[in-house]
């Protein structure tokens, strides 16, 4: 046998002389690491569940809101304040640079009646650039073209729970429903897609928004200029989203005649901003997930030390017998190391294995989608090794330094 | 081969010292058989403990193969054990969950390394080439002892130091195992010192060396 390997194979048959203790020295780590790879897969997979919807609305949003507006809190004022203008979106598209498409948007709340049915449903008036800034898809049908935006033709465009709603199975292309007031004729109907920031385009009707100046009153400020709901926009360069939001931010308060302590009577959200803050969040929950787990972790590693500890003073005599055979303080603790390693290494290893199992159990089972990565099994398994030294080195020490003599007297 | 002067050793009992060694003067020869008698508390184990590197003397030096060894490091004198000399003990001290072959090779484990052809030698020289695979728990007193043998012989050491390495078997086994013992110091000059408290067996060696409280009282020529 090659003579570094004999460590190895002498830690290999204290483990195995010694099966039930072993197996559950092992079992601690096990389930110690399984705990770890399980609940840290769910928050990765949470994580990117969540990231892949505010994704899917696309990273070079950016969405600009009048009112006052508190992330995370009650949107306040929202609406309340009317200080955002048809105008303000022009003069963003004029002067603010790495803008791809800008649109403006005014919405407002009406009776829609088709047949016997009717709804109180969220009137959008938009322009023909919004369908690609939304990234909207259409199911049936069309979008309007320039050509309908421009001569205010009254035709709408509907969400997919509206459609349902209205027409049920039914083809509602070409078909006429009143509106408020007026008739107007559906020519499309979106694909339905996850909302964001108050915009639902499942339950939305959409219609050029010079159609919608005709059929309802859009208030204007005292200036004179026309109040829209909001203003959307993509940027051409995903990395200048910064840029963008702080440009917007001083061209706005420039127009809207803010003094330096005054605060944005408008906010600016950008898909790219939330994202990240999401990322630090589900981060952060992944680590508490991962820190509550590391506890069995921990408490497994006392349970190799403790294991270790008796194995060391079961084994005196064998310690007694190896020193007279010449053993070096050395040989014996890095024996018993290589035990308490192997032991948590094994641990690490099925560990693993059986968090992947679960994880997946998880997964297909529908609750929630868990990732498990491989970042996440290198550190728990290393972890896992390095408990074993760490929580092993104490007994192996104590191993090392018994005196020959009265290890061997020992009963 | 073995050279001990004015040896003393003193354990700290609590807050008394136990002083068992009071000044031993001792020479032993390259391959002779010596025989250590005297009664329990005499300081026979200690003696041999110190001659065997497994402990140091208080005072007074100790001459190994000529070597300086009484204030050698802990890992020095393991490295001495593991080259030169090997133990035959009362109880056998195998480990129970190893073949007796496996046993074997322990003695090889910290002496260069294991070679089962030399371990499988070692059985065949104490006759348990068909015993192996046994564990000692399979095998008789006797045998086990033989086994024990069989692992202080395995590194061909030139010391074989034995504590009372019949006390435990029946007479018919104890004198296999001195039959053992006396033929590897005849075929191999291999030098022996042994404890034991039967004057019988005593009567093998070449030489008796009596201890009482702790000096040497009287040494006989057989």
């Amino acid at each position: 046998m090659k003579k570094w390997l004999e460590p190895f194979s002498t830690a290999w048959v204290g483990v195995v002389t010694h099966k039930l203790r072993s197996s559950l020295t092992i079992l601690g780590i096990v389930i110690g690491v399984a705990a770890v790879i399980t609940l840290m897969s769910i928050g990765k997979g949470a994580s990117a569940a969540i990231l892949s919807r505010i994704e899917s609305m696309g990273s070079d949003l950016i969405t600009i809101q009048p009112g006052a507006f508190t992330f995370g809190g009650v949107r306040s004022a929202a609406g309340s304040v009317q200080s955002l203008t048809q105008e303000d979106a022009a003069a963003i598209a004029e002067r603010v640079a790495y803008i791809d498409r800008i649109a403006p948007t005014y919405s407002t709340s009406l009776q829609v009646v088709v047949g016997d049915e009717n709804m109180n449903a969220q009137v959008t008036g938009v322009t023909t650039d919004y369908r690609d800034i939304e990234k909207l898809e259409i199911a049936s049908g069309a979008f309007f073209s320039d050509y309908e935006y421009q001569r205010g033709a009254k035709v709408v465009v509907l969400g997919s729970e509206v459609k349902e709603t209205l027409f049920g199975d039914a083809d509602p292309i070409g078909q006429q429903m009143r509106m408020g007031t007026n008739v107007v004729r559906v020519i499309g109907v979106l694909e339905s897609k996850e909302g964001f920031m108050g915009f639902s385009p499942d339950e939305s009707i959409l219609t050029p928004l010079t159609a919608m100046q005709q059929m309802v009153a859009q208030p204007k400020t005292n200036k004179g200029e026309r109040i829209v709901s909001s203003v959307v926009l993509t940027v051409s360069d995903e990395k200048q989203t910064e840029y963008v939001v702080n440009e917007i931010t001083s061209l706005l308060r420039e127009r809207h005649r803010l003094g330096p302590s005054a605060d944005d009577d408008f906010r600016i959200t950008s898909i790219q901003e939330i994202s990240e803050t999401v990322t630090e969040a589900t981060g952060t929950m992944t680590l508490l997930l991962g820190a509550i787990a590391a506890i069995s972790l921990l408490v497994g590693g006392i349970g190799v030390m403790n294991i270790m500890l008796v194995s060391v003073l079961e084994r005196t005599r064998e310690i007694g017998i190896r020193k007279a055979l010449g053993a070096k303080e050395r040989d014996i603790w890095v024996q018993f190391l290589i035990e308490a390693a192997f032991l948590t290494f094994a641990g690490g290893i099925i560990g693993v294995i059986v968090g992947w199992v679960v994880s997946y159990i998880i997964s297909s089972m529908g609750l929630v989608t868990t990732i498990v990565s491989a970042d996440i099994v290198i550190l728990a398994v290393s972890v896992s090794v390095g408990i074993g030294l760490f929580f092993g080195f104490y007994p192996a020490w104590n191993a090392s330094r018994l005196n020959p003599i009265e290890a061997l007297r020992f009963e | 081969m073995i050279q001990l002067q004015d040896i003393t050793k003193v354990y700290p009992m609590g807050k008394r010292e136990l002083t068992v060694l009071r000044g031993i003067n001792l020479n032993i020869a390259k391959g002779e058989l010596v025989a250590i008698m005297g009664p329990s508390g005499s300081g026979k184990s200690t003696v041999l403990n110190l001659i065997g590197c497994l402990d140091i003397p208080t005072s007074g030096s100790y001459y190994l193969e000529g070597r300086e060894v009484s204030r050698l490091s802990s890992g020095e004198l393991a490295t001495i054990r593991s080259q030169r000399i090997g133990f035959v003990f009362q109880t056998f001290n195998l480990l129970p969950r190893l073949s007796a072959l496996a046993n074997v090779e322990l003695g090889l484990r910290y002496a260069g390394g294991v070679d089962r052809k030399r371990a499988l030698e070692a059985l065949a020289r104490v006759g348990l080439s068909d015993r192996g695979s046994h564990r000692p728990g399979e095998l008789s007193g006797g045998e086990q002892q033989r086994v024990a043998i069989a692992r202080a012989l395995v590194k061909n050491p030139p010391l074989i130091l034995a504590d009372e390495p019949t006390g435990n078997l029946d007479s018919r086994s104890g004198a296999e195992i001195i039959s053992i013992l006396t033929s590897l110091h005849d075929e191999q000059g291999i030098t022996l010192v042994m404890i034991t408290h039967d004057a019988t067996i005593a009567h093998y060696c070449q030489r008796i060396i009596h201890l009482r409280d702790g000096q040497v009282e009287r040494q006989e020529k057989v």
